[in-house]
């Protein structure tokens, strides 16, 4: 469990997938990919997880929501396994092309 | 995070893509990657804490912006159209650096400051001398600071505005879709490196894809040629670059540029028959109009495409009137408009605009956070918000006019006067009056072979506005004095009143 810092940068233990916090809900939240808690800066993997398969894994440049819609991810980094919060899975958040204003 | 970032991804994303042509020189965006790890290595074994750019668009320029954020050093770009003395005054407050730049300017780093020059074909070599990809090692703590940006200076010494990477990066996350451009999309960039503008430019490219040919010296024939060369579908234009654009075009004909699919303009108050003529003169082109400054990292209201259509064809005078609008707030992004008092006004009042947002830093060196406890920042620009949110501005807050008990913008009586058939651009200033305390003073200049007396244009005045509004003088002069970046310097224009010229 972990309070989340917009910012801050996890890592998977069991694929490639990076991400990057962009918004986080006050209360403390567990976030996993491919069934296995994403790791901070410095942590290290558990030798034991394993990577859990089914989903579409993440894409690179893509936003991750909960249903509130107050977590928010971003993929900077692509990778087999899927995101999850409190183990409900996340979904990718709509696109919103807007034009180039500069 | 760290704006490194943003081109990790578009390395990783589309890294064979090109990032940035400049005459006939060219990286990919995973070349970029590379010079930045380069540059990096280079800073952080070097001795200085600021990486400056004192120097026209090149390659250098996004290689040196995303060089200084892995290397955890601020990029400091400098105008390079400023005095020598000038310049000589800047550097001191950024030393020990290194300084980016070409040969004339060597000579005008003053003795006794820790500023090492660095050629630029020179950094330009050494950033592309990496033998491998380097391992992302950048520091991720947000208030790292990215970029540092002297303000233009138009009231006074010029400060320094500091932008965190957690300002740039939540600008770009909010408003640019990560890979949005197409394979062949190209943007024209025209705007140079010490403009917001130039930088967040670079970013946003790179979040979206985009190829990106410099044009470090701006002409109207220059731009339209590199367009149609180049095969250029969007690109970024201050006011007065479109009116050029505009004239040209009176002058010489259709545009011929099928391929230039949008236009966005900013920076500087836009004359409404300067777009009218740009929307009659691009029929296919969307204009996007963005307002925004060095201390909210660039835009935070934009009028979009369709709104400067809907607007150009409608009958309606309140649709009409948001084709002078700066648009609505980008997501994430909030504004108010409050009294002298600080009360915060509703839609239609007018009075001065405040920002809040992630983006917004309101910071300068040495002076610290100006947001207000609840994050807000002030603008020091006057203006209304409409019932849907449309921002129209009215000038700097300081430019209003107080005539008797009455407040009034110069916006209002430019916006008025420059629909005069003979008048090609409008200042309207303040000046000292003994008995109204200030009086309405406007100077103007003619079209070319126009005639007008100071009567007509006073009642053309009186015709659309209250008569407070008449302009007691009328002074006709060749042309007003914008800076380089199409700021309309009303100071210069108060002074020369006052001395009578």
């Amino acid at each position: 469990m972990n309070q989340l810092k917009p910012g801050v940068r996890l890592r998977s233990a069991v694929c490639d997938t990076e991400v990057v916090v962009i918004a986080a809900p006050a209360a403390e939240v567990t976030l996993s990919c491919g069934g296995a808690p994403l790791l901070e800066e410095g942590q290290e993997a558990d030798a034991s997880v394993t990577l859990e398969t089914g989903g579409d894994g993440t894409q690179l440049g893509k936003r991750y929501t909960d249903e509130d819609g107050v977590l928010e991810l971003l993929c900077v980094k692509p990778g087999a396994g899927a995101l999850a919060a409190n183990g409900v899975a996340l979904f990718l958040k709509g696109a919103k092309p807007l034009p180039s204003s500069d | 995070m760290n704006v490194m970032m943003v081109l990790e991804m578009a390395a990783q994303g589309f890294g064979d893509r090109v990032a940035c042509v400049s005459g006939e020189d060219s990286l990919t965006y995973q070349e970029l990657y590379d010079a930045a790890g380069q540059v990096a290595a280079y800073l952080r074994a070097s001795d200085c804490d600021y990486l400056a750019m004192l120097d026209i668009s090149s390659l250098a320029l996004p290689i040196g912006l995303f060089g200084a954020a892995w290397a955890g050093k601020p990029f400091v770009p400098i105008n390079y159209r400023l005095a020598e003395d000038q310049v000589a005054a800047l550097l001191p407050r950024i030393q020990p650096a290194l300084l980016l730049t070409d040969a004339t300017h060597t000579a005008s780093i003053p003795g006794g400051v820790a500023v090492t020059p660095i050629a630029r074909d020179a950094f330009i070599d050494m950033a592309r001398s990496a033998k491998e990809t380097v391992k992302p090692d950048w520091h991720m703590d947000p208030e790292e600071v990215a970029v540092l940006l002297f303000t233009s200076g138009t009231t006074g010494a010029p400060k320094a505005a500091v932008l965190r990477h957690r300002h740039l990066v939540s600008y770009i996350f909010s408003s640019v879709e990560f890979g949005a451009a197409a394979e062949d999309d190209v943007a024209l960039g025209t705007v140079p490196p010490y403009h917001i503008a130039g930088v967040v430019s670079v970013l946003s490219s790179a979040y979206a894809g985009r190829r990106v040919v410099q044009m470090p010296n701006f002409s109207p024939g220059g731009w339209l040629e590199t367009a149609r060369r180049e095969r250029v579908t969007t690109a970024f234009v201050v006011p007065t670059m479109l009116a050029q654009i505009v004239n040209e075009l009176q002058r010489t004909g259709s545009a011929n540029l099928p391929r230039l699919a949008s236009i966005a303009y900013g920076g500087g108050k836009m004359p409404a028959p300067v777009i009218e003529s740009a929307l009659s003169l691009f029929p296919e082109t969307g204009f996007t109009q963005a307002y925004g400054m060095t201390e909210t990292a660039s835009t935070i209201t934009v009028l979009y495409p369709d709104d400067h259509r809907a607007a150009f064809a409608s009958d309606d005078p309140a649709v009409r009137r948001r084709l002078v609008s700066v648009g609505r707030a980008l997501p994430g992004v909030e504004l108010q408009v409050r009294d002298g008092q600080g009360n915060v006004l509703p839609a239609g009042q007018r009075g001065e605009v405040y920002v809040r947002g992630e983006q917004v830093a309101g910071e300068y060196v040495g002076k610290g956070s100006l947001l207000d406890a609840e994050g807000w920042f002030a603008t020091r620009d006057a203006g209304e918000i409409d019932d849907e949110g449309y921002l129209f501005l009215e000038g700097r807050a300081d430019d209003v006019i107080v005539r008797g008990a009455e407040n009034m913008s110069p916006g209002e009586i430019e916006d008025v006067l420059v629909r005069h058939l003979a008048v090609a651009d409008v200042c309207v200033v303040g000046v000292p009056d003994t008995h109204w305390g200030e009086a309405v003073a406007a100077v103007v200049v003619l079209k070319p072979d126009a005639t007008v007396s100071v009567e007509e244009l006073q009642g053309w005045v009186r015709e659309h506005l209250r008569s407070s509004r008449v302009p007691q003088s009328i002074t006709f002069t060749e042309a007003l004095p914008y800076n380089e970046t199409g700021k309309l310097l009303r100071r210069v224009i108060r002074a020369d009143l006052a001395t009578g010229h």
